[in-house]
């Protein structure tokens, strides 16, 4: 099975040693310790060099309109103000957009594009002096009418990029000829990422006018890039490192470059180091969010619940920039079938330009709201025909003869009508089902609901060229190691499973291997840690450097031993050879005599996709991970109040390297996806202001809203592609498991409504939301 | 400038700030204790919890010249040498964190929480104790199952009468 050109003599399945360690144990976190004790440094806690300004952001009053004052006299006056900086200072480009689409201004200039958009920046002695000083300036803005919603935008024909749409077979001539059909409007509401770490950055001058920036961001190298374009340097002048974040889930990677370019902006301007950390309530202000969309579908299928035919236009709120929306937008499209064949279908996309802050890469990546329209639909349609929602999904899944997917590629690796199944029996679903509907006949005011839905998730960036990552290995004379790669800590447990790679590599401990800050230094042009894609990618390129390092000590070895390399292994800390034992430390110390280099890079791409845009076809994905989750939910008919009573969730990771990671990321992703759906509410007022800008008004779950039941099965499976030990990603897909509450919802509310009447749920389904829906469904009442 | 006076983590301090510094930034800036957290600026996420004379308290809107002659544990000053508390054990034992930025928040109040209930914490009280400190990775199902073991290591080493 070794030998593709990606992984050269390694078997991304096998290891050397014919067994594995460190790898499918679960091992810690790497900075467990240091997170309980508090001696883990993020930005904020690195010790500042002498003389260190703090930065303040002025930012704009109004959502839209021409600059047509600016006076900045009383906050260059305030006390403690070094420096008040604003576009005109910029000596290389005002211009920091991610995919180069010259829309996205560091500083806005002669206009701004929505309310809390940066004008200009203080840097002053103390961070209060800098916040105060910003406070001070007048900014005049023109009268213009912003664009506020999508439909504002479509009817302004407001868009940040032309439609994109994947389309298989004749979906209109379909639904004319369906035996049924049923249309809607779902809302889908946005998600801010609530990081509990803030966005920060601490830029640091250094000699010939480089720059060194200690940042909080999945992607070092945009941070790189950006600074180097702001300062008007090439890219070598520039170096970004992160260790860690403190949260990131896709709001550090394309939005983390603004606050590094300014601190660094600063830092040139003063000649000093600066540090920006924006404010929790100017964060949710200034960066950008889960797309909210409108998703305006039509469904047509036959009596039994068949669909034949599935049209569904998303209008996405992108924000008045372009930023990550295209390839968002993408996914979105790339989802809408979910795990379902139809066999004509088609997902529109309009990419709305709106005066609102630019969203952004989210967990999912436009994913999540492709599959909750269409798991929406499949509601509808099992409530139009009096059919249970889970014998409705399982007849729609892929399966033989039928797991082509719209955009042509095969689902090769089909394993959701299983894990569907598993659900099925491990949450005891028939079985509740009818204790649910006794208790909502005898119940007329809290009624229940339960639902099993699936999910589908493709592997891989669809900007196919993402999909490579870099590695630097060291082995040093007393045989410890130092570990680098591409990819970045946010608390998902990258760190730690790259290291228990690389230690079964070596037969080493786990505790030889140094985990060290990602940086541009020593892995350059890095992707973002995004994708759900980092230990696919990382622990891939850090396995090949290590594995190496290892061939050549193997040879070393054999040379040295009078041995061939086939009876050379390295397990516990040894290397045998033949009969004999040498410590590995020992065999290092001696090849380092023999002049054998002890150091490599390592560098990973994904074999097999490919992906034609403008044709609609290609394979995109390199595998699917799959999953499904049972929610039962309680909601109060009279205040909308929802609970989660029980979740029970079978989740596919392949072969899991560390199933303790593995379960965290699958517990954390389902109860942050609850939160999307449930009590996590983005509000706009009429003037463009963001008024859910802290944690008093935008609810992110709490320990209490966790279910009471919440039990997770890892599927035991291996990746029948060949990805790092045949393990799966695992970062974003179980976010979409959520899914099952939004449904459960709707099944206690469909419960008051006969067939003929459709429920009008939105998501969130908020309190206020499930309220509208139960008394919209009783008004309708025939 | 008026001057303040605590013991934090058993060492006395004294120092001139201004009458308006808060509590957090008087450990974080002026002790360099970086542990204790700032999430959101306004008591709602706990990342910046500390005990102030035995009990939790939200650093971020206390002012520091309210402790003055106060008695101040951070994180940094629970473990005994290298020995971690139980509680700092617990997390760490039962993968309750992710990110890392709630956690020492999460560990005081749980410290806390323990000795208000004298150590009888069962899964409703912790989740109900905890509303008040935010987990965004969401990890809360290990977090409440590691404030459960804590309590118990508590318990039966006598962490709870002796603090």
């Amino acid at each position: 099975m070794s030998g593709s050109p990606e992984t050269g003599t390694l078997d991304p399945q096998v290891n050397t040693t014919g067994e594995l360690r460190s790898v499918r144990t679960s091992v810690r976190h790497d900075s467990a310790a240091k997170h309980v004790s508090g001696a883990a440094l993020y930005v904020d806690d690195v010790g500042e060099p002498a003389g260190t300004l703090q930065i303040a952001i002025g930012a704009s009053p109004a959502a839209k309109g021409p600059i047509v004052g600016l006076d900045l006299d009383a906050v260059r006056t305030a006390p403690g103000v070094v420096a008040v900086v604003t576009a005109a200072d910029i000596p290389g480009h005002n211009e920091i957009s991610p995919v180069g689409a010259g829309d996205d201004p560091l500083l806005a200039d002669t206009k701004v594009l929505f309310h809390g958009q940066p004008v200009f920046i203080v840097a002053a002695e103390t961070r209060e002096a800098a916040r105060r000083a910003a406070l001070l300036a007048t900014i005049r803005i023109g009268e213009a009418e912003p664009l506020l919603t999508v439909e504002a935008a479509e009817a302004a024909d407001s868009l940040i990029s032309p439609d994109f749409n994947i389309v298989r077979g004749d979906p209109g001539k379909a639904l004319e000829t369906a035996a049924n059909r049923m249309s809607g409007n779902f809302p889908i509401g946005g998600q801010e990422h609530f990081y509990l770490e803030g966005q920060a950055a601490l830029a640091i001058p250094q000699e010939d006018g480089d720059m060194f920036v200690l940042t909080s961001t999945q992607h070092p190298s945009e941070v790189q890039k950006v600074v180097a374009e702001v300062l008007g340097l090439p890219i070598n002048a520039v170096v970004s490192e992160v260790r860690r974040m403190g949260g990131g889930f896709g709001g550090k990677e394309s939005q983390a470059c603004q606050w590094a370019g300014l601190a660094a902006l600063a830092a040139r301007v003063t000649g000093r180091p600066c540090k920006l950390r924006l404010d929790r309530d100017d964060d949710m202000v200034m960066t950008g969010k889960r797309h909210d969309m409108l998703a305006r579908w039509q469904v047509g299928y036959d009596d039994d619940g068949m669909l034949e035919a599935a049209d569904i236009t998303f209008l996405a709120k992108c924000g008045f920039s372009t930023d990550l929306s295209n390839s968002v937008i993408d996914r979105t499209a790339f989802h809408t079938d979910n795990a379902y064949f139809v066999p004509h279908i088609a997902a529109r996309t309009k990419r709305m330009r709106t005066n609102t802050v630019s969203n952004t890469a989210f967990r999912g990546f436009g994913g999540p709201q492709g599959m909750l329209a269409i798991e929406h639909v499949m509601d509808q349609v099992a409530h139009r025909l009096r059919i249970d929602p889970f014998d409705l999904r399982m007849r729609n899944l892929y399966g033989p003869d039928r797991d082509v997917t719209p955009y042509g590629m095969t689902v090769f690796d089909n394993i959701a009508p299983e894990v569907m199944e598993k659900t099925e029996a491990l949450s005891g679903y028939r079985a509740r089902r009818r204790e649910i509907a006794e208790h909502n006949a005898e119940n007329p005011f809290l009624r229940k609901g339960l639902a099993i839905t699936p999910v589908k998730f493709g592997i891989s960036f669809t900007a196919t060229h993402l999909n490579q990552a870099g590695a630097l290995v060291h082995v040093y004379t007393d045989g410890s190691v130092h570990l680098n790669h591409g990819g970045t800590e946010m608390g998902q447990g990258l760190f730690t499973k790259v290291a228990q790679v690389v230690a079964d590599e070596f037969g080493i401990d786990l505790d030889k291997v140094k985990i060290t800050a990602t940086t541009t230094a020593k892995v350059p042009n890095t992707s973002p840690t995004a994708a759900s894609s980092g230990t696919d990618l990382n622990a891939m390129a850090a396995r090949i450097a290590a594995a190496r390092i290892r061939e050549r000590l193997t040879d070393f070895a054999a040379e040295t031993y009078d041995s061939v390399a086939a009876d050379i292994r390295f397990r516990d800390n040894q290397v045998f050879v033949g009969n004999r034992a040498v410590g590995f430390a020992d065999l290092v110390r001696q090849a380092y005599m023999a002049r054998i280099s002890l150091s490599s890079t390592g560098f990973y791409r994904t074999p097999k996709i490919h992906w034609d845009r403008e044709k609609g076809q290609g394979r995109p994905f390199f595998y699917f991970a799959y999953g499904a989750s049972c929610s039962e939910v309680t909601i109060d008919t009279l205040t909308g109040e929802l609970r989660v009573d029980r979740v029970d969730i079978v989740h596919d990771v392949g072969k899991s390297l560390n199933p303790a990671i593995d379960i965290g990321q699958i517990e954390g992703g389902f109860v942050q996806g609850m939160g999307w759906l449930t009590t996590e509410e983005l509000v706009w007022d009429a003037g463009g202001r963001l008024r859910t800008h802290a944690p008093s008004t935008y609810k992110i779950p709490t320990s209490s809203d966790v279910p009471a039941e919440f039990n997770v099965h890892l599927h035991d499976g291996i990746n029948r592609e060949e990805a790092i030990y045949g393990s799966k990603a695992v970062g974003e897909p179980p976010l979409m498991l959520a899914i099952s509450v939004h449904s459960a919802i709707f099944d206690a509310i469909a419960g008051l409504a006969p067939p003929v009447v459709a429920i009008p749920l939105d998501a969130p389904a908020t309190p206020e939301a499930i309220l509208r829906a139960v008394t919209a469904v009783r008004e309708a009442r025939p | 400038m008026p001057k303040v006076s605590m013991t934090v983590n058993g060492q006395a301090v004294s120092a001139d700030v201004e009458a308006r510094t808060l509590l957090v930034d008087f450990i974080r800036e002026q002790l360099r204790l970086t542990g204790t957290h700032v999430g959101c600026d306004t008591s709602q996420c706990g990342a910046c919890v500390v005990h102030v004379d035995g009990r939790a308290l939200k650093s971020c809107t206390t002012l520091a010249a309210q402790c003055e002659g106060a008695s101040v544990t951070t994180i940094e000053g629970l473990a005994k040498g290298d020995d971690l508390h139980p509680m700092q054990e617990a997390f760490r034992e039962n993968h309750g964190l992710q990110c890392g930025f709630c956690t020492p928040g999460m560990i005081m109040s749980a410290v806390d929480m323990v000795k208000r209930h004298g150590g009888k914490l069962d899964e409703q009280t912790i989740r109900h104790e905890l509303e008040g400190n935010l987990c965004r990775c969401t990890g809360y199902h290990n977090i409440v199952k590691a404030i459960a073991a804590g309590s118990e290591a508590m318990t039966s080493s006598g962490r709870v009468a002796a603090e």
